[in-house]
């Protein structure tokens, strides 16, 4: 890697020990042929006093498996987490989390759903209930102790989410992507309000580890933010971040920031990412970037109109496109494996194949598209090939399914498969029958 | 901002203090606990098998009898929840246990309900010698086995489905297993529960009515009940006595409706995660007054503290133990577990085939094969018709909302309604008009459980999104073309639960409606459901067990062959969402 803002790999050689540490962290998953699949690759990490740490990375990086071994909801294969010098192997006293899908209990009221950690704990009844009151004051809820979850919107759900969080007190916060689900607006009041909670000492949290989607949003809340990369997941950069809060989305420092953490993101380690250079060829079990042809023709479309002229800036093209990481990176992804873009340095430009797929016609894409498909992506021009070695051109989706499982879990095959299906239908090279789950020529 | 109804989980003290509403509730607190108990004196009575329990026509005897048959019903409620609870919890939580526990419910929901009743009665009063307890016990438990397997099915299934997210935040906040069970995996249960336990007494009415007269060792013991009455008055040919009948139970079904399930029902929609479109937000008088009065607060803060307290307890001991670490898999012991189940299934078989091999010839098995085609073709033929009867009222009703509001009730009380109490009508009309018993039996099989086509039907019409109704008017969509591509895709999937619910009862049924009595005249009709019903009167344990096996194979081939395709291509292809 050659940017300069990265500092090296963190040696984590402090006076005081950090808050919680991850030494080794390693997760394979189980497949079915007992093989085993890396999702996580030798992670160390340590929160000191006082730091907010983000975790960005591309989905499929693990970040989410890595928070939730912090918190001791799934064990780490190999390598060990300790909080405070205390191995954590289950939930521990001292860390909460907050969901991104918010997690409340729908038959409990706000009041009952802070109130239950404390309750766990045998917390007498009048101190559980000053202290839920409490929270809830804190947090912005008062006055809706008595309501159900399913009578507040997204944003009041949350909210009540961080009571539940901050009502036990917590040494360390763990945030997995609390602030998705949510639409800007809120997500920025809800967002600002936290860090107002952490910068005034308010609460007693001590440190937080937030795993985020959102560039920006990780550049403004974390003191440090690190990059995870895919296949398998591990620490691909640590950048630190020593602006002044509050931070203003529009500072030149700021925005640098930001540009140098989308470079990183679409920097693949070991691959030539230098403009003109050709996508490396892929084999036959790669992990196809979730992206579906129209939003990438889409893309490509705006990206030949103005001010683009065929080039753009990642941040910006994310910003005025209204896409968040998690649907941005799978496109460019695609767009790169497919020859119609190349990527460096944050930015993003057309080659010329995608140059002559924005300039034809509706019908005439197809063609372009076809070619883009068969050329670069093995297993699509592999079904192809066994469609037409076949006498009634026709193949179960089964077949496909076992070989991509030599390479990927389950759930990933499918997946992957079903964006190849997508890519195929959109350029017309094979049709597929759901019903009979089968693939087949047909004639067009 | 006010209390949102909902039984509300912190209780202030102040609200123990009595209030008005305890007026109306405490009364009917009292009455219940005065009822219990003297029904439970009446069950522990006496008595020798031979004795007469006479059953007086006398109607002022009515309201008696029908509270003894709802103390029946209640008590096998009781007992199915628990076993729910119990049976289901187990299921989920082991893995070796869900193995064998899943499969025997598949079986134990096809087995024939009254077929239970002929087997268990002679172990249940062994249980309690010179007690009506056996007997009673018997009759709870024929009505357990109608309403116990679904419930145990919704609520395994809720158990396994409850959001990972959930799941993660009660161990993150560090939820006693205890704590989990009550309240996170039962409470996330809880809506699919109610609404099959209502399913359930729907069903068990019609078996309550048919289990009161039991068959001892060729001796017909009479239960105190309306099923009892009912059996009394054919016997006597009194028509008077049935239409008094089937009034009492109009009543109590209509009392079990507005104080249980309405209460029940609306309570049970805040255990669900996001408000759905079908929410009623009418509350039932009755869930008013049970929310209102400090009584409930009362029995629900004791209940809520009894449950604390078994939670310490189980804490206290589970201190003692080191943590379990992570579950490692031990494949050889699944090995083994599936080894020792396979043994024992060939040695059942082994024993059974014995068993009936040795009192009956092959000839006889093949014969109630045969049996049992014949009721097959029954069963099907019957569900045809009614479908073809209730898919276009059904759909009529549906698609215009304020008639379905009003007719949605109606239709489900009339398949609680334990049909039953009909069959003696039917044997009038048979004979007065020399009708074919073969052919004019068979509407009785689905004399009951035709509503459920109706009601599923009508169900699915209304939740046909108003924008597709619209969009089919737009695009011009008329007549047979309507009804092919839109209507009745629509309503598929709520049409084969509504089915595969009125096949399983019509098998049931086929036991009391293959043959029917009016006083001294018994009409028959071939079918499996007469040879059972013929071997369970004489006590022919070995024919009984012949008969109730061959009929849960059908069930089940029938289960596996055709309604689970069906249902699993309802459940691909259309859905609406």
């Amino acid at each position: 890697m050659a940017d300069t803002l990265v500092s090296e790999r963190p040696a984590i050689v402090e006076p005081v020990a950090p808050l919680l540490r991850a030494a080794g962290v390693c997760k394979t998953y189980r497949t079915p042929d007992h093989t085993g699949r890396l999702v996580l690759d030798r992670l160390d990490f340590g929160l000191k006093d006082g730091e907010i740490v983000a975790i960005l990375g591309k989905s499929g990086s693990g970040k989410s498996t890595f928070l939730r071994i912090l918190a001791g909801l799934i064990p780490a294969s190999e390598g060990h987490v300790a909080y405070r010098g205390e191995p954590v192997t289950s939930p521990v006293r001292g860390l909460s989390m907050v969901f991104q899908s918010f997690a409340l209990f729908p038959w409990l009221t706000v009041l009952g759903n802070v109130e239950l950690g404390l309750e766990a704990q045998g917390v007498a009844a009048a101190e559980r209930r000053k202290r839920a009151v409490d929270a809830i004051d804190i947090i912005g809820l008062d006055g809706f102790e008595s309501a159900y979850p399913k009578e507040l919107s997204g944003g009041m759900r949350q909210r009540v989410g961080f009571a539940r969080a901050l009502v036990v007190n917590p040494d360390i916060l763990l945030l997995d992507e609390p602030f998705s689900a949510l639409d800007v607006l809120t997500a920025e009041t809800l967002r600002n309000d936290l860090l107002d909670l952490w910068t005034e000492h308010r609460i007693p949290t001590k440190g937080i580890v937030i795993v985020s989607h959102n560039i920006e949003e990780a550049v403004e809340m974390a003191d440090r933010i690190l990059i995870f990369g895919s296949d398998p997941g591990r620490i691909n950069a640590e950048i630190p971040v020593t602006l002044p809060r509050p931070r203003d989305w529009d500072s030149p420092a700021f925005r640098q920031i930001v540009d140098t953490v989308y470079t990183i993101l679409t920097t693949v380690p070991g691959r030539d990412n230098r403009r003109g250079a050709k996508p490396e060829p892929i084999g036959l079990g790669y992990r196809l970037p979730d992206a579906a042809a129209q939003p990438m023709s889409t893309v490509i479309e705006r990206l030949t109109e103005a001010p683009y002229n065929g080039r753009a800036d990642l941040p910006h093209l994310a910003d005025e496109e209204n896409l968040d990481v998690d649907d941005l990176f799978p496109l460019i992804d695609a767009l790169h494996l497919l020859g119609f873009a190349n990527v460096s340095g944050g930015d993003i430009e057309l080659t010329p194949a995608g140059r002559q797929f924005a300039d034809a016609e509706m019908l005439d894409r197809k063609p372009v598209f076809a070619d883009a498909v068969l050329k670069h992506i093995p297993l699509a021009a592999h079904i192809c090939r066994v469609l037409d070695e076949r006498p009634g051109h026709r193949a179960p989706a089964a077949r496909f399914l076992r070989e991509l499982e030599d390479h990927l879990s389950e759930e990933e095959a499918q997946r992957v498969l079903e964006t190849v299906i997508g890519w195929g239908r959109y350029a017309e090279i094979f049709a597929y029958d759901d019903d009979d789950e089968a693939f087949s020529l047909e004639n067009f | 901002m006010e209390q949102r109804w909902g039984l509300p989980l912190v209780a202030w003290p102040s609200r123990l203090r009595p209030n008005y509403w305890d007026l109306v509730a405490l009364p009917l607190v009292f009455g219940v606990i005065a009822l219990v108990a003297w029904g439970g004196l009446a069950m522990t009575a006496r008595y020798h098998i031979g004795d007469a329990l006479p059953i007086s026509l006398d109607p002022w005897r009515l309201p008696e009898y029908a509270l003894r048959t709802v103390l029946r019903m209640a008590a096998a409620l009781v007992a199915s929840l628990v076993f729910s609870l119990v049976y289901a919890a187990i299921a989920a939580k082991n893995r070796q246990a869900e193995k064998i526990l899943i499969p025997v419910l598949d079986i134990l929901q096809s087995v024939p309900i009254l077929g239970f009743l002929s087997i268990t009665v002679t172990g249940f009063i062994a249980l309690f010698p010179g007690r009506l307890l056996g007997v009673e016990c018997a009759a709870i438990f024929a009505i357990f086995t109608s309403q116990a397997w679904n419930m145990t099915f919704s609520l395994y299934q809720s158990l396994r489905t409850v959001p990972g997210d959930l799941i993660e935040a009660a161990r993150m906040y560090h939820l006693s297993p205890w704590q989990r069970f009550w309240r996170l995996e039962v409470p996330h249960g809880i809506p699919t529960l109610i609404w099959n336990m209502m399913m359930s007494v729907s069903g068990g009415w019609f078996f309550v009515v048919a289990s009161e007269a039991i068959t001892v060792s060729g001796q017909t013991i009479m239960l105190p009940g309306i099923g009892s009455y009912i059996a009394t008055a054919i016997a006597a040919r009194d028509l008077a006595a049935i239409l008094y009948a089937v009034g009492v139970m109009l009543v109590v079904i209509l009392l079990y409706d507005q104080l249980l399930f309405r209460p029940l029902l609306a309570w049970s929609q805040k255990f669900k995660g996001d408000p759905g479109a079908d929410e009623d937000n009418v509350r039932p008088w009755f869930l008013i007054v049970m929310q209102r009065a400090r009584v409930f607060d009362l029995v629900q803060s004791g209940g809520l503290a009894l449950n604390r307290g078994i939670d310490g307890m189980l804490n206290t001991v589970g201190r003692r133990r080191p943590p379990r670490g992570e579950a490692r898999p031990m494949p050889w012991l699944d090995r083994v577990f599936d080894l020792v189940l396979l043994v024992a299934a060939a040695g059942a078989m082994v024993w059974l085939g014995r068993f009936i091999s040795t009192a009956l010839s092959f000839a006889e098995i093949g014969w109630v094969f045969v049996l049992g085609a014949i009721t097959a073709v029954r069963v099907l033929v019957l569900i045809a018709v009614a479908s073809l009867i209730w898919v276009p009222i059904g759909v009529w009703i549906g698609l215009r909302p304020r008639i379905a509001d009003k007719a949605q009730p109606i239709v489900q009380f009339l398949a609680a309604f334990p049909a039953n109490l009909f069959f003696p009508l039917a044997v009038v009309l048979i004979l007065n008009f020399h009708l074919n018993t073969e052919i004019w039996l068979s509407p009785l099989m689905i004399l009951g459980t035709q509503w459920y086509i109706a009601f599923n039907v009508i169900g699915g019409a209304i939740s046909l999104p108003a924008e597709l109704k619209l969009a089919a008017t737009n695009l011009g969509v008329r007549r047979w073309l309507w009804w092919r591509r839109i209507m009745l895709p629509a309503i598929f999937p709520a049409y084969v639960t509504g089915a595969v619910t009125a096949a399983g009862g019509s098998w049931n049924a086929s036991i009391v409606s293959e043959v029917v009595q009016w006083g001294d005249t018994t009409l028959r009709a071939t079918g499996i459901g007469a040879y059972i019903a013929q071997y369970t009167a004489e006590g022919d344990a070995a024919r009984i067990a012949l008969g109730i096996a061959v009929l849960c194979l059908y069930v089940l081939a029938f289960n596996r062959l055709l309604w689970r395709r069906l249902y699993n291509l309802a459940a691909e292809r259309l859905r609406l969402d």
